[in-house]
């Protein structure tokens, strides 16, 4: 990467709305990858794994989860009691300022809504009664329990509602490994999530579909078939499923930095004047439902990962005094950087803060891997955020910015308890933009540093680590 | 117990990665047989 | 530790003697460390993974513990794990692994 000569000209891209949903799905956790596999060595644990779920109540009154969807802000979590799973938020709602939770029925009814190829059964009754009130799209494929039974007897993976067997998801070819019911369950399941938020987001924002030119997804699945597992575009079966007959799209991978990634290259696409309004989305993660689930049993807690987190933001040009993506602070890691965190966080933070004119200790509020440590701590990963703030705060300290026992202050102020489900992509910094575009709306910060992460060591292609950071602020009026 | 010995790196990517383990031992004169980044998210 | 590098140090082990190895992590929490150095010592405390019941008596230190560190070239000390002195506390799990060490 070259350097480029310090001048500062921002690059402003207008934030026109962000929304986040959490899809409450507790009898998918069984198809979570590590549940998946564990229980298939050893049955006995789906019927422990079954006593712990949660219902969608508690779901929707857990702290976490309403920081989530905007209902509370990220800094008053740290004075809300723990265990948060049990000390539930009173009167909680499932809206939220900025996003909203969704039920199992209404997953199962918008499953059936956007499943061209009829891999979803669902027993009539059932069916009937409690998803048909949230039916979108197109008519659900509904069946006798008798022909349902046959299906999972055959090969369909069963969907239940508690001990319910409700429906039946079948493979999509009887050869191709990567069209297997597992596969295509975890690649719906992204897109209807993905879906659900740009639809809410529209409402919100009074926009109609086709007012939308580009649609990137940064989901976590590979829409592909044996010929090509992880060919994708999912984001032009989302673009469609909503309805924005005037958009295509793309996907962007990336591992966990993927969502950053795409609004870089949304926002650039705005900037060239190549589309005027770019959608970037992300559905959720099946695959890494229960994937804590063992520890979570074994400290008697309710299996937290229970949740398919989403998310839409719409981009499009600056308007005067509105909160921006800064596109010339976008950043990214070079190969030749190296993975000690003193190299990430000089690629991510420091030097693109330098090109502004910027110190460490002039940003307010850094959003980093805010994993929700309630879910990680009882498993042994540790409080993710708080390693990721005090590298930070390090580094500042490393450069005479604060000093050693102003480490602590740093992380309070300028960093938050993590909040998001292990859902990969989602908690990768871009958790927090619906909460940064608040703060900064009401003039609570001036600025906030969104710096996401991935370990692109895990697909075994190479064993570096990657990064994409950029800033967040106002508009000059 | 480190002399004379060869080193398998286990490291974390928000902590000390893989990597970075093993670059410093080897640059301690050591041989690195195996290195690994565990991510635990 | 991940059952993936729980067979490949037990193929090194195998390969090379677990008497010819040392494990290095780099853990940024004194969590968990306890159960990486009962793996390769003691066996996998879980039962679970390829090392359970298998008690490698493989020696365990960290990176940032002075033992480790005091070796590392000094310019390379400082600028790939300076930082990471400052971010984690390596005190408590010194403690844990010099107490694993002290059992081989």
């Amino acid at each position: 990467m070259s350097e480029l000569k310090e001048s500062i000209r921002p690059v402003r891209i207008g934030i026109e709305g962000v929304s986040y949903s959490l899809t409450h799905v507790p009898d998918l956790v069984r198809y979570g990858s590590k549940p998946l596999r564990e229980i298939r060595a050893k049955p006995s644990l789906g019927e422990q794994l079954a006593q712990q779920l949660r219902d969608f109540d508690a779901a929707t009154a857990y702290a976490p989860h309403q920081v989530y969807i905007g209902n509370i802000a990220p800094e008053k979590l740290s004075e809300l009691p723990k265990p948060w799973y049990e000390r539930l938020i009173e009167g909680a709602t499932r809206e939220g300022r900025f996003g909203d939770l969704v039920d199992q029925d209404e997953f199962y009814a918008i499953l059936a809504g956007a499943d061209q190829f009829n891999l979803a059964s669902f027993e009539e009754n059932w069916f009937r009664r409690h998803s048909a009130p949230h039916a979108i799209g197109r008519a659900p494929k509904l069946r006798p329990l008798a022909e349902i039974q046959a299906l999972c007897e055959k090969d369909a993976l069963p969907l239940y509602s508690g001990k319910q067997l409700v429906g039946a998801f079948e493979p999509g070819h009887a050869e191709d490994a990567n069209l297997i019911a597992e596969v295509l369950l975890e690649n719906i399941a992204a897109k209807v999530t993905a879906s659900h938020s740009l639809r809410s987001l529209l409402k919100t924002l009074t926009l109609r579909p086709d007012d939308i030119d580009f649609v990137i997804s940064c989901s976590e699945e590979a829409v592909g078939d044996r010929y090509n597992r992880g060919g994708g575009n999912l984001a032009k079966a989302i673009a469609e499923d909503v309805g924005c007959v005037n958009a295509s799209g793309c996907d962007t991978k990336a591992f966990c930095a993927g969502p950053m990634y795409a609004m870089v290259l949304g926002a650039s696409m705005v900037q060239s004047g190549l589309a005027k309004r770019v959608a970037v989305v992300a559905g959720g993660s099946l695959a890494k439902l229960g994937m804590k689930f063992e520890s979570h049993l074994k400290k008697n807690m309710p299996v937290l990962e229970d949740v398919l987190g989403s998310f839409a933001v719409i981009l499009s040009p600056a308007n005067p005094g509105q909160v921006c993506m800064r596109l010339d602070s976008a950043a990214f890691h070079p190969v030749g950087a190296g993975a000690s965190p003193q190299a990430m966080a000089e690629y991510l933070a420091e030097k693109p803060l330098a090109k502004l004119g910027m110190k460490l200790t002039d940003v307010d509020r850094y959003a980093v891997e805010l994993h929700n440590p309630e879910i990680t701590v009882p498993s042994g990963s540790g409080d993710v955020p708080r390693t990721n703030y005090l590298t930070l705060a390090a580094l500042a300290v490393m450069r005479g910015q604060i000093q050693k026992n102003q480490m602590e202050d740093f992380v309070r102020q300028r960093g938050m308890l993590g909040y998001a489900p292990t859902q990969g992509h989602i908690p990768s910094a871009i958790v927090y933009l619906g909460h940064a575009v608040d703060a900064l709306q009401r003039g609570e910060i001036r600025n906030s540093l969104l710096i996401a992460k991935g370990s692109l060591f895990l697909g075994r292609m190479t064993q570096l680590s990657d990064g994409c950071s950029f800033l967040v602020d106002r508009n000059k009026t | 117990m480190l002399k004379g010995r060869k080193i398998i790196a286990i490291g974390e990517r928000d902590g000390v990665p893989g990597p970075v383990i093993a670059e410093c031992l080897e640059g301690a004169g050591y041989e690195v047989v195996f290195q690994a980044t565990e991510c635990f998210v | 530790m991940n059952f993936e590098n729980q067979g490949v140090i037990k193929r090194l082990a195998d390969q090379y003697g677990p008497e010819n190895l040392t494990v290095v992590l780099g853990n940024g929490e004194a969590n968990g460390v306890e159960v990486f150095a009962e793996t390769v010592t003691e066996g996998d405390p879980s039962y679970a993974g390829p090392l359970a019941g298998v008690a490698l008596k493989i020696p365990v230190y960290h990176v940032l513990e002075e033992e480790v560190m005091t070796e590392v070239p000094d310019k390379m000390r400082e600028e790939k794990l300076q930082l990471s002195t400052l971010v984690i506390d390596i005190e408590p799990m010194h403690q844990v692994l010099e107490a694993s060490r002290a059992k081989l």
